[in-house]
């Protein structure tokens, strides 16, 4: 998802605008929208519940097979509820490489997160308040570096984590990861909607520029960072592609690594679902914390702000 | 940094910008500022410039190189060979030609299919779930989207399981009395497979005609397949994971429709569909504009499906130009090619939502603009009395 080498079909200034949308609250109705019939009603509801279920339904899925043992898996399919309920595939999965794999994705995404939050504010500051010679041309620089399709730097990036001599390093995951220009462009966005004068007055006191960024107009951009963790977080801990090109020693493989290798062959003959699917909950639950944690957080903080006026 | 030393003495240098009220008007400010500005953007740009745009050099170079890997790419025991990659996989004939004409077939149909299905999908999500009377629209909201924020590779091992031969998704077909295909081992192209329904031809002995004319090293047979079965099935899977996000986008272009525009429209007789039609869809028109930018931008580089699922196969119906680059460096120690795949395709991207953007582009905003340009020019000629 990172501008360097996206894993995914979205491209992250797109899944920026998406998860600002998901903290606004909804509108209420208008009279032309609460018109309408009670079986359009029952319509709306009924399409409703059958697109919940194709969305839910493979988390179920993953869920409840995980519990199940193989024959039960292969066989009954549909079945929701595992018979008999084991917890053998979480300890075969233990006795894979998936703690290393876990401990890994852990380090790199807590290195990005941060690196990446405190960079991209950085820049976004200085392109949003500092007055520099050269500020208009980093800007276009960065907003060119938006277009260039991620997954197109895949073999350039080896070629220069191979130059480098860092091929095969925790910094060769790490590093190319923790700026991104989408994330610079968001942080800058929002730095433009904070009122100058704040800062006048921290100047005016004698306060260094670092210390008005950090201990006044940081603070400020509560919502912005947060938006910026979120997707440094996801963006991280789902990469995919450049894990693959940066690394191949084993003991260096991420979660989507690690787990990727499971399906071709990692798990010796046959298939093994429940592994595979107790793997793929395993590395979800995170995601699904961080979602909803810092959701909360986010809406109870834009109260906050709103209090004050 | 130099650059700053110049505009620190004089004070003029900054007096035909300083329109803007506040920032940097004190005296020493700007020169602190200018230095903070600068180390404030370093890091970012030392990345991105290490990481990125020596990264292009670089690949730009190996692109015209038979590089093997070994060594380093600048050392002299590695030969220059022209535009022989691009040619190789543009003009063949070859092995390499064959496969990048395959990947480019693959993830044209896998484009047309997904981008028209996602901008759907993420709309008509989008109206059920904005429906004012609707309870627990927060949490469908969120239901939707959350397959958009799991990572590919575990929604990947779902669908692997979901789609064999004997999974879910062929038990569900089966109490229609449908017999599923394998999807992710079936090579078939739907094409191909509609045209065998219609009795036009058969699969297995294509028709002679089509088999024998060879287009761009692949027989047009082939360039008609259509997307095979396994790739209709990552396709759907993609669809499925993608729509959410663009699903909040048109939400959110949904919830600043103006209501006295819809009301306005309700007055005056207009029943749902005509208000859809008319009022709600022209509104959400740069929305649309950039759902389909970005799903074209977002499909051209599908890899991770193709890493995870399928490796290319059934019979490379799967495929893909990013997979292909992947598979041509790292797999076959041909790094030339695989860098020279990959600037195709970042060469394709753009063209492509260049063109987009052009056909799609805001017709009457265009039209606007021109008239405004047309009245400036004539006031101009008229000069500044007839304005008054």
């Amino acid at each position: 998802m990172s501008d360097l080498a996206p894993t995914d079909s979205v491209a992250p200034e797109a899944r920026a605008r998406a998860e600002a949308e998901l903290m606004r609250p909804m509108r209420a109705g208008t009279a032309a929208e609460r018109s309408g019939g009670r079986g359009r009603k029952l319509a709306v509801y009924l399409a409703l519940v059958v697109f919940a279920v194709i969305y839910i339904y493979p988390f179920v899925v993953q869920l409840s097979t995980s519990l199940k043992t193989n024959g039960d898996a292969v066989g009954r399919p549909l079945g929701l509820v595992p018979n008999p309920v084991t917890t053998e595939a979480f300890r075969r999965l233990a006795e894979t490489d998936f703690p290393l794999w876990f401990t890994n994705s852990v380090v790199v995404t807590v290195c990005v997160t941060v690196g990446r939050v405190f960079f991209n504010s950085l820049a976004g500051y200085a392109l949003a308040r500092l007055r520099f010679r050269g500020r208009e041309a980093v800007f276009t620089a960065i907003l060119a570096v938006l277009a260039v399709p991620g997954i197109v730097l895949l073999i350039p990036k080896f070629l220069v984590l191979n130059y480098l001599g860092i091929y095969n390093t925790y910094p060769a995951l790490i590093l190319p990861l923790l700026v991104d220009a989408a994330g610079v462009f968001i942080m800058k966005q929002f730095f433009e909607t904070i009122p100058a004068s704040v800062e006048e007055a921290a100047r005016i006191d004698g306060a260094g520029t670092f210390r008005i960024f950090w201990s006044i107009v940081l603070p400020m951009a509560r919502p912005a960072v947060i938006t910026l963790t979120i997707l440094s977080f996801q963006g991280s801990w789902n990469e995919l592609a450049h894990f693959i090109i940066a690394a191949d020693d084993p003991r260096l493989y991420t979660l989507t690594r690690g787990v990727a290798s499971l399906t071709s062959g990692g798990l010796g003959s046959g298939n093994q679902f429940p592994i595979t699917m107790a793997a793929g909950l395993l590395m979800t639950i995170p995601t699904a914390l961080v979602f909803v944690l810092f959701q909360r957080y986010f809406t109870q903080g834009a109260n906050a702000g709103a209090e004050k006026g | 940094m130099t650059t700053t030393q110049t505009s620190v003495g004089s004070g003029t240098g900054r007096a035909p910008r300083g329109g803007v009220p506040g920032a940097g008007r004190r005296r020493g400010a700007p020169q602190r500022q200018s230095g903070a500005g600068w180390l404030f953007v370093t890091p970012v740009l030392v990345v991105l410039g290490l990481f990125l745009v020596v990264p292009i050099v670089m690949a730009l170079w190996v692109s015209f190189t038979d590089w093997s890997g070994r060594g380093s790419p600048f050392s002299t025991g590695v030969g220059f060979v022209g535009t022989d990659n691009y040619r190789a996989l543009l003009a063949g004939p070859g092995l390499s030609q064959q496969d990048f004409m395959i990947s480019l077939r693959n993830t044209f149909y896998y484009v047309i299919g997904v981008v028209p299905l996602q901008t759907v999908g993420a709309l008509l999500l989008a109206v059920i779930v904005n429906q004012r009377f609707l309870k627990g629209r927060t949490f469908f909201r969120t239901a939707f989207y959350f397959p958009s924020v799991v990572s590919s590779v575990a929604i990947s091992l779902v669908f692997l399981f979901l789609f064999t031969g004997t999974g879910a998704v062929n038990r569900f077909l089966g109490i229609f009395g449908i017999d599923g295909p394998t999807w992710f081992s079936d090579p078939r192209g739907l094409i191909h497979l509609v045209g065998q329904g219609l009795g036009l031809w058969s699969i297995d002995q294509p028709p002679a005609g089509l088999n024998d004319t060879v287009v761009a090293g692949l027989p047009v047979w082939q360039w008609i397949s259509g997307p095979s079965v396994a790739l209709s099935a990552i396709m759907l899977q993609v669809v499925w994971t993608t729509t959410g996000t663009f699903m909040l986008m048109f939400i959110a272009a949904l919830q600043d429709l103006p209501t006295e525009v819809e009301e306005a429209a309700l007055v005056d007789g207009a029943n749902r569909w005509q208000r859809f039609r008319n009022v709600t869809v022209p509104h959400l028109r740069p929305t649309i504009l950039l759902v389909v930018t970005l799903g074209v931008i977002g499909t051209w580089q599908v890899f991770d499906q193709m890493y995870v699922m399928t490796q290319g196969g059934p019979a490379k119906t799967t495929l893909t130009p990013a997979y292909l680059s992947y598979q041509a460096a790292f797999g076959q120690q041909q790094w030339g090619q695989g860098a020279a795949i990959a600037f195709i395709l970042f060469v394709l991207i753009f063209v492509l939502t260049s063109l987009q953007r052009f056909v799609l582009r805001d017709k009457d905003e265009a039209a606007r603009k021109r008239a405004e340009r047309r009245q400036r020019r004539q006031q101009r000629a008229a000069g500044s009395g007839a304005a008054a």
